[in-house]
């Protein structure tokens, strides 16, 4: 901390007084209080500042709006807060070729504004995109509904700049959809959770705007039955956009399935819905029923801990009867909202020691069939949970990936896999 | 090679996986892009996973470059081989290991041709998505190489998107597994990184691939226009009308007359042909494909029609996938380059192209992907006519540099390979080529796998005093310091 003055200096010289404040109870990441948070103007000066902290030693945490910034590990050192609330443009919004260059700091719901004038949208749907910024919902791989038809947010990113701890500004990927030429980067930081790089701008490819869209819900008496429905709709011909289930300890299994089509295409689909389902099972629904799973995050209380599972469709029941049977004997209240790609965000509530009992029992399970589960959320009493747990044997490689382009361990240190 | 090398190596894959003898060697001395050639030191065609590991972990210890090799049926030159280096074959790992058609998951092996998958999954209503050209002899590795592409990538997108899993051996002969059959697994997406790396960092030896249903129907329609710049309109009417068609392809004159003389598709004879694809359930096909009749007439059409069975489909296909092979009936040499611009420069670079080529006096034939701008110009020429294919070749990069100038790529999807790593400093400046061979480092800081290819100068990877690190498994080691 000894070089925290010069520091000061130098940065508050680099980024102008108006730009840098001290930080308060506000800015702390998960429990670690930083310094200062400083509010580059450009990209550029966003460099200059990271290459500044790296030379001077100073841990830094790259911030968007602050939405996601608890999700991962808590950091071991973090006295930077270098946010991205300035640089939030929309560079160009190519609408005839399907692209739009954004800065990391716009906002999800001002880019889908932008993009709907003409008609268009970035098929992704974020976790609340009033606030969310591209730059935090690339860097920590938020992925919803829509996932199952448009692919996630690494098919969709076809360009990225990052500024790198040693002040390096760099670009890869393009502006077209189609480009092999070099090292596919965007995918490498999304879901690095910024510690490679603060992504400054990225590029992506765009969809239509449906013409219409329709959702309808389904139920299911047990875990079996729903797995069944939802095999037999992934290996229908149904064009469906979404399919998602929702769970609750002591409540019916639920499903949903948005269709977005010509209102021709829509009627048939309904059709040979009912067809496939036994058109009694099958009741329209609202919209909003998508919120599901940005409404498990309403209301968290101190034991309240949310995390993104990854499983195979054909474990599906199984993995609904361990959470059951989990609850029952953990005295732990779970609800799910997992979609037909195998990806799930989970809410546990429970006492502490009980949640990471829980935890790490569910995580061995999903482990040994190949799946994951990560911590995003978790109760301010449970700091010793590993948010990532078993990383595989590409774990050096990661590390290495990581010394090439942050020597220094600047980018949020200690919040990645293996104590990155 | 030292003869105990040249045993050590035979030991690993036995007298059958060698090839040694010069004239065995030559069919292993380029690519798709015959115009470079290289006579590698031997060819290995190891059977198993454990074999390549071995036999990298020689090429390691004993510091030589080596290029893994699929079908070989590359344009860029990915897998020429390396001056003193081996070529390592994949060719006889070709087991489909797993179907999993309830998780829409296939593991294969490398050496498993592209069509294959479908042939194995087809009797269940699934396909594997990517479809370049050459997916009758192409492999997979080699897909996961160059990250391939194809027609109809525009729906359903790339290699990349396609594969979930890849077990990888790492330049050192270690063995790594990136990604898995379930999505988002923790860590750095290594995988997204090394799909499309050409064989820069390392050698895939098992891949998870995505399968996809079956649609209910695809529907296919061919509209003639006057030129290409009347098809372009209908294109960009068609995106702006919010559809997103299985495939749009389109081809000039030249490109139709080759492909006549070689497959007869039966296309008519017109300056700009339109080709494209819809699928989905019927309903919803029928009543876009009514759009893109009207779009298409609206903007010139003087014929449109839809093929009218499978077989014809199949025919309309064939005659596009044939193109480029085409080419050496209507001319004795040609390049097939690979630009893409911005789907709206489509007539400026056009026009562009004629221009040059009237200039050079050589012919250009255009085949496009044209839903994603992804344009196949193919430059004629005669190698026997002095000062041709010099110029042929300047055409090309010239061709290259006008995307460039658009906004585009040097590469949709053939890779830069060898051919085209010196245009990579004109689509890249110096840092970005800087990050992404820090990366390169990471994987393989020594520089065996595939160097020379894709980055036009080489970094070496200690060049930072005081940030080097020596080797992956050294940086393991100093663990603590995160």
């Amino acid at each position: 901390m000894l070089k925290t003055s010069a520091f000061e200096e130098n940065l508050r010289a680099r980024v102008g007084e108006a730009n840098l404040h001290l930080a308060s109870a506000g800015d702390a990441v998960s429990g670690v209080l930083p310094e200062f948070v400083a509010e580059p103007n450009d990209e550029r000066q966003l460099a200059g500042i990271l290459s500044l902290a790296n030379e001077a030693g100073i841990a830094v945490v790259p911030r968007g709006s602050g939405t996601k910034l608890d999700w991962g590990n808590p950091p071991r050192r973090a006295q930077l807060i270098l946010s991205t609330a300035r640089l939030n443009r929309i560079v160009e919004h190519a609408w005839a070729d399907l692209t739009v260059t954004v800065e990391a700091g716009c906002t999800l719901q001002s880019l889908q504004q932008t993009l709907g004038q003409h008609g268009q949208r970035l098929a992704f749907d974020g976790l609340w995109p009033e606030r969310a910024t591209i730059g935090g919902i690339l860097s920590t791989n938020d992925s919803g509904a829509l996932r199952l038809r448009f692919g996630a947010l690494r098919d969709l990113i076809i360009g990225v700049t990052i500024a790198l701890p040693d002040g390096t500004l760099a670009s890869s990927g393009g502006k077209v959809v189609k480009n092999v030429a070099g090292y596919d980067l965007p995918k490498l930081v999304t879901g690095a959770f910024g510690t490679l790089g603060i992504i400054t701008r990225a590029v992506f490819r765009l969809h239509p705007l449906p013409r219409t869209a329709k959702t309808f819900s389904f139920s299911a008496e047990n875990s079996a039955d729903m797995q069944q429905l939802i095999l037999a709709i992934q290996d229908s011909q149904l064009a469906h956009t979404s399919l998602q289930i929702r769970g609750a300890a002591n409540e019916l299994l639920a499903a949903d399935i948005l269709f977005e089509a010509t209102d021709a295409g829509l009627a048939a689909q309904e059709s040979q819905l009912r067809d496939l389902l036994g058109s009694a099972r099958v009741e329209q629904s609202p919209g909003s029923i998508w919120d599901a799973r940005q409404n498990l995050w309403n209301s968290p209380t101190n034991n309240t801990l949310l995390a993104k599972i990854s499983l195979l469709p054909t474990h599906i029941a199984k993995t609904f009867d361990s959470l059951k049977s989990l609850g029952n004997s953990r005295k732990v209240n779970w609800e799910i909202v997992l979609q037909a790609t195998g990806m799930g965000m989970l809410r546990l509530a429970a006492e502490p020691a009980h949640l990471a009992a829980v935890v790490a029992e569910l995580r061995t399970e999903l482990q040994s069939r190949g799946g994951a589960l990560g911590v995003l959320r978790r109760a301010p009493e449970l700091p010793s949970i590993d948010a990532w747990g078993n990383t595989g044997d590409a774990i050096s490689l990661m590390r290495a990936v990581k010394h090439q382009l942050d020597p220094k361990n600047t980018l949020n240190p200690g919040r990645f896999v293996g104590g990155i | 090679m030292d003869a105990r090398i040249f045993q050590e190596l035979r030991s690993i894959v036995g007298a059958h996986g060698l090839v040694s003898s010069p004239e065995e060697l030559h069919t292993y001395e380029c690519d798709g892009l015959t115009n470079f050639r290289v006579m590698p030191l031997a060819v290995l065609l190891p059977s198993d996973t454990q074999q390549v590991q071995a036999i990298v972990g020689v090429c390691h210890r004993e510091r030589i470059p080596f290029v893994a090799r699929g079908s070989g049926t590359g344009l860029s030159g990915g897998a020429l081989p390396v001056e003193n280096g081996i070529v390592i074959s994949l060719a006889r790992m070709n087991r489909i290991l797993e179907m999993d058609l309830a998780n829409a998951r296939v593991v294969v092996e490398p050496g498993v041709i592209n069509l294959d998958v479908t042939g194995r999954v087809q009797p269940h209503q699934y396909f594997y998505a990517p479809d370049p050209s050459s997916q009758s002899v192409c492999s997979i590795g080699g897909n996961v190489a160059e990250n391939s592409g194809g027609a109809h990538c525009l729906k359903y997108g790339f290699t990349t998107t396609h594969v979930l899993g890849l077990e990888v051996v790492l330049p050192d002969g270690s063995l790594v597994h990136l990604g898995g059959k379930c999505l988002d697994m923790p860590g750095y997406d290594l995988m997204g990184v090394f799909v499309g790396s050409e064989g820069t960092l390392g050698i895939a030896t098992k891949v998870t691939l995505r399968i996809v249903k079956r649609p209910e129907c695809i529907r296919t329609l061919l509209a003639a226009f006057p030129g290409t710049n009347e098809a372009g309109a209908a294109v960009s009417d068609i995106i702006a009308a919010g559809m997103l068609p299985a495939a749009i392809e389109m081809m000039d004159n030249l490109a139709i007359q080759a492909a006549e003389a070689a497959v007869h598709p039966n296309y008519p004879d017109c300056g700009g042909l339109l080709l494209v694809e819809l699928d989905g359930p019927v309903a919803e096909v029928e009543a876009l494909m009514r759009d893109v009749d009207e779009i298409c007439r609206k903007n010139g059409a003087w014929e449109v029609r839809l093929a009218k069975s499978d077989t014809e489909r199949m025919l309309v296909w064939k005659g596009r996938k044939a193109a480029f092979a085409a080419m050496g009936r209507i001319s004795p040499n040609y390049i097939v380059q690979d630009g893409v611009i911005p789907r709206t420069a489509l007539p400026r670079v056009m026009s562009e192209i004629a221009r040059l080529s009237e200039e050079a006096g050589i012919r250009v034939a255009n085949v496009f992907h044209a839903g994603d701008g992804n344009l196949h110009p193919l430059v004629l020429y005669d190698r026997r006519i002095a000062g041709q294919e010099q110029a042929a070749e300047s055409l090309s990069y010239r061709i290259l540099e006008l995307c460039l100038e658009a906004g585009g790529s040097i590469t949709g999807e053939h890779g830069v390979g060898e051919e085209k790593k010196r245009m990579m400093s004109k689509m890249f400046a110096e840092p970005d080529l800087d990050t992404m061979q820090r990366v390169r480092c990471a994987f393989d800081p020594l520089q065996l796998s595939n160097p020379t290819k894709v980055f036009p100068t080489p970094r070496l990877c200690g060049e930072k005093p005081g940030e080097y690190v020596a080797h992956p498994l050294e940086t393991a080691g100093v663990a603590e310091r995160y």
